[in-house]
């Protein structure tokens, strides 16, 4: 994100064994899930709660669902070397878009799902646009683009509007044995970005807009296109999780995005996950890792009813422990 | 300075702008009520403008000025002698959270964003987990005084302003100043000609902090014990920054337009309450004017590119 | 560089120029002569228009009406613990959930994140402290957030409990999950309704409207005819504080005071006093000022103050900080209440309907407010400015430490 944290970096090489080095960062938060999972345990164990019961992991990916399908799309935007504070909006804004075009008959479904996904891509498209065309820093164009959605939301609606029918609820509260349909589309995001990262030239061209960009369009990726496809695919995310909340709250709210501060948090989860915030480096793999400690974080502070100030204390501080960890094994390697 | 004139030029278009609407506005005591409502901010921003420069950024001053506030109500607890004790305890913290913020983004590598974004969380816990949810006693009346009170008819919060603008403006002219700046353009080229720039850094991270203690002192005073003082103020203060023509990435811009990036908005805000645009327009308008700011000015540094389309 | 200016100027110019066409959608004429409009929302300005803007879409005729009704009524249960009373009882049988105990209670809250539900869920936990039979109070804060309350919900309906009380954080959005819990266990909401009926009881104070009315119907008592009157409301849209401001537009629209100016102040103090400042300085003085919510009603005092004026009647809430305020400075005011000590009553309800004992199918609870006359029983020296006054807490355990107060 800033200029002197990309120096020093490795430039963008082209090698199957690079890009799969790029995803090396997920190993320690998969080892501090594999703790995080043995302390729960044994809390959930002492408190006289079970742990790995199907109560608590359905509630684990019920819970990490929307987060982790918006922050597979921050990761794409990170790696690429932008940002996106526009997500917690558009989420709002997609959730209403849905219920209203749904308006709780069977038959709206298809446009609502569209129309959400078209909505997405097109705030994507400005943001990607803002950022290269007219060259305004990613924290800045999606900033400003947040206040224009919520300006857009604030005019349009005082309170939760629309309805989805009972048929979409599927979607927010089925499940087949422990896994719920929420967790399934979210694997299903995550797999496709992990395969567009990792196995198409696209994937390897937002490593290289990330790593360097200079070198990148040097060696003639179009940079600016990257960036921009990258905006578009984040926003669709956020489109996605806009889908998965109307469908689990029963309407469209206008407050859904910002209430879950999936905003920052998303971001929090991609660096958790070993994303250099910087760009380049990094992959999904970490970040679902990233997602999925902190719902587990959150499942033991539900089990202890931690309050909700501590829990802010405690977040705050794994997230800087962890970044300063990552930098560390950085400057060791 | 010339680099800052575009921002002065705004910022006198929005001025009489609402002189016409409201010819009041230019009388003294109008116009010096505005800008005592507006230090806070300005100075927030002046804050932040050391940080930005040096190529980082601050996200914990909204929620240190909250955690400010409700450390100095609790402490004073409406009594006379402990005001002047904790206010300097407040200047304390202020620096004491910088300085942190400094030393772990400068000596743990970890990107400000997250540093400061971590210490957000940080201090907005805990300040409630020691009061045990929302705020207890009283600021004091000589405390509120700073942020109240007027010294015959210039406001304090006025002068402080004043003062604070000139440390900050004769801080970038001094050598630490053009450290800084060099440190946020390039910090490799800096280091390897002699610049500490961890150590400038730092210091950037601990201005932010006291400005924000400044803040504090003066939001605080004039409106009195809040539970959400702070809240929103570090993205308003990014925003008067880079409204001034400061240039996120480091290395560009001026502290004198920073601080009138901070009166623009304030003045713009004032400006829409005037229109009647209430609620709904109003973030839409502020989108769209920072993204053309910003916008409008990245035009000219093809050197920007580099931070922007990265 | 010549260049570049010009390109900002026009930037300028161009946000100068669109202003006041966006401001066009909002053209109602200004009350006085200043030229300046009003921030009050557009509405059709008759002969006998008060100001006061169109009325919400949030105002229902009929319950507005029962509120009113229920301001005169007369509450069954015993006058000194009004968190046990309720108006216009319709019991109900609850014998079907009869259970011997010990009781495992569960409760799923919205937030903490201010101080109204702060003290609220400091008297919640007292109140069950002070009840033997509960062994087990699982408690989960949704922190705001609608989707981890649904999971919440969820979580809590597999741990075994014996009832389930919900404080929802949305009316409309939590229903599916409040009626996804209802046929594992007994269900009582409180604060915030949900859209079904399944829930056992639903506890609330009287409401919004008669909120709202109360401080209405004293400044239209207190501000002489004519009288310019400044509404401050937190924010739009929100369903409990539409109903305040539209009972108060009814009450005004029937006055002969004039509503100068309808304002947003996000619940932030220093907003507030600007507003207020603001207002003094256009119009010269103030007459009322009425209030959505009692936060931040001493900023607006403070802003007389500076503004050396005299403080016209108004009105907050029941904040210590407000409170100590009126009498310090003796103000005409009024404080209604949207009372604490509703975050008792669920845990009594639970119980009742856990011993089969009948309760009211919409517990309405007396929403008193404090005038002058009862001031000083409520102003409570020691406790923390935001502390609530009406949180029934006083015969509780750990009163008042546990509530960041001092004996």
């Amino acid at each position: 994100m800033t200029q002197q944290l990309k120096l020093g970096r490795v430039p963008a090489g082209g090698s199957l064994l690079r890009r799969i080095s790029a995803d090396r960062p997920a190993r320690p938060v998969y080892v501090a899930l594999v703790l995080l999972v043995v302390l729960g345990w044994l809390v959930f164990a002492l408190d006289g709660g079970t742990f790995l019961g199907q109560e608590n992991i359905v509630g684990i990916q019920q819970r990490s669902a929307a987060l982790g399908i918006v922050a597979v799309g921050q990761t794409l935007v990170i790696l690429a070397g932008s940002l996106d504070l526009s997500v917690a909006y558009l989420i709002s804004l997609t959730s209403l878009v849905t219920a209203e075009i749904m308006a709780g008959a069977d038959s709206g479904v298809p446009a609502a799902v569209a129309a959400a996904l078209a909505v997405s891509a097109l705030i994507g498209l400005v943001n990607g646009l803002i950022v290269t065309r007219l060259r305004v820093h990613a924290f800045i164009a999606t900033l400003g683009v947040a206040l224009v959605v919520r300006g857009a939301l604030d005019a349009r609606y005082d309170g939760p509007a629309g309805s989805v029918p009972e048929s979409f609820q599927h979607l927010g509260y089925d499940r087949i044995g422990p896994l719920p349909v929420s967790a399934l589309l979210w694997a299903a995001v995550a797999a496709g970005a992990w395969l567009l990262l990792s196995r198409t030239r696209l994937g390897y061209r937002i490593y290289a807009v990330g790593g360097d960009a200079e070198v990148a369009r040097l060696s003639g990726v179009r940079t600016e296109r990257v960036v921009v496809i990258a905006h578009v695919l984040c926003s669709v995310c956020a489109g996605i999780a806009g889908l998965l909340l109307a469908s689990r709250l029963g309407a469209g709210a206008p407050t859904v995005g910002t209430d879950g501060g999936y905003d920052l948090e998303s971001i929090a989860a991609v660096v958790l996950g070993g994303t250099a915030l910087a760009g380049g480096r990094g992959g999904v793999a970490g970040t679902v890792g990233g997602v999925l400690l902190l719902a587990v974080l959150d499942s033991i502070f539900n089990q202890l009813e931690v309050n909700s100030f501590a829990k802010d204390v405690v977040r705050g501080v794994i997230l800087v422990a962890a970044l300063a960890i990552y930098a560390r094994g950085r400057r060791t390697r | 300075m010339r680099r800052a004139l575009p921002i002065f030029v705004v910022l006198a278009g929005l001025l009489v702008a609402i002189a016409v609407v409201n010819p009041y506005f230019l009388e003294p005591t109008a116009f010096l009520a505005f800008v005592k409502r507006a230090a806070p901010l300005v100075i927030l921003a002046a804050g932040q403008y050391f940080v930005i420069v040096s190529g980082e950024f601050d996200l914990s001053v909204g929620s240190l000025v909250t955690a400010e506030v409700v450390i100095a109500a609790r402490l004073i607890d409406g009594s006379a002698e402990a005001t002047w004790p904790v206010l300097a305890l407040m200047i304390a913290f202020g620096l004491i959270v910088g300085l942190v913020n400094g030393a772990v983004t400068t000596l743990l590598r970890v990107p400000s964003f997250i540093t400061t974004l971590g210490m957000l969380l940080i201090l907005s816990g805990a300040v409630f987990l020691w009061t045990g949810g929302s705020p207890r006693g009283a600021l004091s009346e000589q405390f509120r005084q700073l942020g109240r009170g007027s010294l015959g008819p210039v406001p304090w919060s006025v002068l402080i302003l004043v003062a604070v603008a000139a440390a900050a403006v004769w801080a970038t002219r001094a050598r630490f100043g053009h450290t800084l700046v060099a440190a946020g353009d390039n910090d490799r080229a800096a280091a390897l000609s002699g610049v500490r720039v961890a150590r400038v850094r730092t210091v950037a991270f601990m201005i932010s902090g006291l400005s924000a203690a400044v803040a504090a002192i003066l939001l605080g005073g004039f409106a009195g014990v809040s539970a959400q003082v702070g809240k929103g103020l570090e993205f308003q203060a990014i925003t008067a920054v880079v409204l001034g023509g400061v240039v996120l990435g480091g290395g560009r811009g001026s502290v004198a337009a920073a601080m009138a990036g901070a009166f623009t908005l304030e003045a713009l805000f004032t400006l829409l309450n005037l229109y009647g645009i209430s609620g709904a327009l109003e973030p839409a308008v502020q989108g769209v004017i920072i993204i053309a700011a910003v916008a409008l000015g990245a035009v000219r540094f093809p050197r920007a590119r580099a931070a922007a389309a990265s | 560089m010549l260049s570049y200016s010009r390109r900002f100027l026009a930037a300028a110019a161009l946000a100068v120029l669109t202003l006041p066409v966006a401001a066009c959608t909002s053209d109602k004429p200004a009350p006085s002569a200043s030229g300046a409009p009003s921030g009050a929302p557009a509405g059709s300005a008759g002969p006998a228009d008060k100001g006061t803007g169109e009325q919400s879409k949030f105002f229902v005729q009929a319950d507005y009406d029962a509120q009113m009704a229920m301001r005169k009524a007369q509450p069954t249960g015993p006058s000194d613990k009004p968190w046990e009373q309720s108006i216009d009882p319709q019991l109900i049988d609850t014998a079907k959930y009869k259970k011997a105990g010990p009781y495992h209670l569960c409760f799923s809250n919205a937030a903490v994140d201010n101080p109204w539900r702060q003290v609220g869920w400091k008297t919640m936990q007292a109140e069950v402290a002070q009840h033997k039979e509960i062994t087990k109070f699982t408690a989960l804060d949704a922190e705001g957030k609608d989707d981890k309350q649904i999971s919440d919900i969820a979580e809590l309906t597999g741990k075994g409990c014996d009832a389930l009380i919900v404080s929802p954080n949305t009316t409309a959005t939590l229903t599916p999950a409040v009626s996804g819990a209802c046929p594992k266990v007994p269900v009582i909401v409180f604060d915030r309704g949900v859209q079904t009926d399944c829930p056992v009881t639903f506890i609330k104070p009287i409401g919004g409207y008669a909120f709202g009315a109360a401080a209405a119907e004293f400044l239209v008592d207190k501000v002489p005819a004519g009288g310019k009157i400044l509404a401050l409301r937190i924010l739009p849209g929100v369903d409990v504080l539409e109903t305040r401001w539209s009972a108060a537009k009814v009450a005004f629209d029937k006055s002969d005071l004039q509503v100068v100016g309808v304002e947003f102040t996000d619940g932030d103090a220093a907003k507030t006093k600007s507003v207020v400042s603001d207002y003094i300085q256009r119009y010269g003085k103030l007459d009322g000022v009425w209030m959505d919510a009692g936060a931040t009603a001493v900023a607006a005092v403070e802003a007389f103050e500076d503004a050396g004026q005299p403080v016209p009647p108004i009105n907050g809430e029941d904040q210590q900080d407000f409170l100590k305020k009126w009498s310090d400075a003796k103000l005409t005011a009024i404080a209604p209440t949207y009372p604490t000590y509703q975050w008792r009553t669920p845990v009594i309800a639970a119980l009742k309907i856990l011993k089969g004992e009948q309760v009211p199918k919409v517990w309405n609870l007396p929403q008193p407010a404090i005038t002058q006359e009862n001031l000083a029983t409520y102003l409570k020296p020691g406790m923390p400015p935001l502390h609530y006054a009406l949180c029934g807490c006083e015969d509780l355990p750990g009163y008042p430490e546990k509530w960041g107060g001092t004996s």
